[in-house]
């Protein structure tokens, strides 16, 4: 029953908005995407991973310098951004992956910064320009449900991930990762596997952006990447998969929403996650959960 | 007792900073033997474990697996050449069931090799591991997660894991620690079956009694040295041991 509305849900709200939510959407899914990696990251395998704008940035500059200077086609860059984009920032990531906690956090935030860094000294992929006209997708429906399926795809497989046994194994690293050693399997080898999987997730993301706007540009290592998806997280509910997806949702429109405020937008953003970190600590859809389960006990009675 | 040594640590020594943890140690234990080390709080005793199952590297010395030169191994590849080790700090996976914390260990090179690199019937596998350490008993406790179970319970689930690896050594460090008189009870028979089933055992105690039911041999550690070893009742009436357990000779 939930999932049935989830899916609905977010397969009939391009039908409701107008152009300019329709635009919102997309964007959000892109949050989605990210929260959604950040979230199985970090509740199912203990990495705290801020390379949110990692994924984002290398799947885009893929994607689009693919576009700009091969000229492929946006339904051949995206699929081989995501794959490339996501063996990079694994490939980055490796050496840090014996590090835990807030120590993983602050090296994975650091290579955005690192990324736009080395394009603006050396003057590469169009610089502090970016690259502009690039390939858009066909049209704002085309749009939608490409990056809606996606994220109902992304979401159901990593929900059924973490119930398999490779699932089980990256929640007994989070649990405890010298046990996991104790058991003979290598910790880094599906410390890895995890990172690819989210950097495959994040990566798609940065693809889709590229081609939505149809420009690469710095903005796409920009430090929202990273930090959005958490405060989705918070406002979703750690460890639901679900959660994050929705706090994405939420947030993304609000932000926008917000606007009006001129500056005192982030003011009032700030104010709302505060709010929820203080009153609701376990987020939305873990609440949720909790009162529909209580709601379903009662009908057994 | 063939007298087939499987484990032989050589002059083993670590230092953490200024501090001796442990000091040219070494030792053979014979197959299917089952091996004690005792010794005063920080004496060295899990350093040793560490040591040998490569979560610490050596400063110098070497362990031998077999014949085979281990020392500097990563600690999981350790474990799937079949020597594994149960935490004195019980290492569960809290957010997963029993049941499920056993398919972790199922899920090693060393067990999907045994079983002709598939799976198999994994769940019956961990079912019949779970009988095997007594969590029959109650039929729900199995699917409780871990870290709501008492600690018994818990210690019994590190001797799983270890047996989910069909292990030849298993080195127990403190197992008997911090548990009731029945529960010792109900794990020490469990220990006995392991040994009859030809796999040698170390391991680390402090209840001696307990212990002294199982061992063949004891080396007793102090101040990160081997102070001495031998038959239990030979080594208990040395001075060293008697001055580093009481503090006097008497």
């Amino acid at each position: 029953m939930p999932r049935t509305v989830l899916i609905l849900g977010l397969l009939l709200l391009p039908l409701i908005l107008d152009m300019y939510w329709q635009r919102v959407l997309c964007t959000a899914g892109i949050y989605a995407l990210l929260a959604l990696a950040f979230d199985f990251l970090a509740a199912y395998v203990g990495l705290v991973c801020l390379g949110g704008a990692l994924f984002i940035g290398a799947g885009g500059y893929i994607s689009g310098l693919l576009n700009a200077y091969l000229g492929w086609p946006p339904l051949l860059c995206i699929p081989t951004a995501t794959l490339a984009g996501a063996m990079i920032s694994t490939f980055v990531l490796l050496p840090c992956l014996r590090l835990r906690g807030i120590y993983f956090a602050i090296v994975s935030f650091m290579f955005p910064l690192f990324a736009v860094y080395i394009i603006v000294a050396l003057n590469v992929f169009g610089g502090t320009e970016g690259i502009s006209a690039l390939a858009i997708l066909p049209n704002i429906w085309v749009e939608q449900y490409f990056i809606l399926s996606m994220i109902v795809v992304s979401l159901f497989a990593i929900r059924r991930l973490v119930n398999e046994d490779i699932g089980l194994i990256l929640r007994g690293i989070k649990d405890n990762d010298q046990a996991v050693r104790a058991s003979g399997i290598s910790i880094t080898a599906y410390k890895t596997k995890a990172v690819f999987i989210a950097a495959l997730i994040g990566c798609f993301g940065g693809a889709y952006l590229s081609h939505l706007y149809g420009w690469l540009g710095l903005s796409l290592f920009a430090m929202d990447f990273s930090i959005l998806p958490i405060a989705a997280c918070v406002m979703g509910g750690m460890g639901s998969l679900v959660g994050p997806v929705l706090g994405a949702f939420i947030l993304t429109p609000m932000s926008e929403a917000l606007r009006g405020f001129g500056q005192l937008r982030v003011v009032l953003y700030c104010l709302i996650l505060i709010g929820f970190m203080v009153y609701k600590p376990e987020g939305l859809m873990n609440y949720i959960e909790r009162k529909y389960h209580q709601f379903e006990h009662w009908e057994e009675v | 007792m063939e007298g087939q040594s499987v484990l032989q640590v050589r002059n083993i020594s670590k230092a953490f900073g200024g501090v001796q943890a442990v000091v040219d140690v070494s030792f053979t234990l014979q197959k299917g033997e089952v091996f004690g080390v005792i010794g005063p709080n920080g004496s060295g005793k899990t350093t040793l474990v560490n040591l040998i199952t490569g979560f610490v590297r050596p400063d110098s010395g070497e362990v031998l697996f077999k014949g085979k030169k281990i020392t500097g191994i990563q600690p999981h590849k350790i474990a799937n050449l079949g020597l594994t080790r149960t935490f004195q700090i019980m290492r569960p996976y809290h957010s997963l069931s029993a049941f499920k914390n056993l398919i972790v260990p199922l899920n090693s090179p060393r067990v999907r090799r045994s079983r002709g690199g598939k799976l198999g019937d994994r769940d019956g596998v961990a079912i019949d591991i779970l009988e095997d350490i007594g969590f029959e008993r109650d039929a729900r406790v199995p699917y409780k997660i871990a870290g709501s179970l008492p600690l018994g319970y818990l210690k019994r689930l590190e001797l799983g894991r270890c047996i989910a690896l069909k292990p030849e050594v298993i080195i127990c460090d403190e197992i008997f620690s911090g548990l009731s008189m029945s529960e010792i009870t109900s794990i020490i028979p469990l220990l006995e079956r392991l040994r009859m089933e030809g796999i040698t055992m170390m391991m680390i105690e402090h209840r001696l009694r307990e212990l002294f039911r199982l061992t063949d041999r004891v080396i007793v550690m102090n101040f990160g040295q081997k102070i001495a070893g031998g038959l239990p009742e030979e080594v208990m009436e040395k001075k060293e041991v008697r001055k580093a357990y009481l503090g006097r000779e008497t």
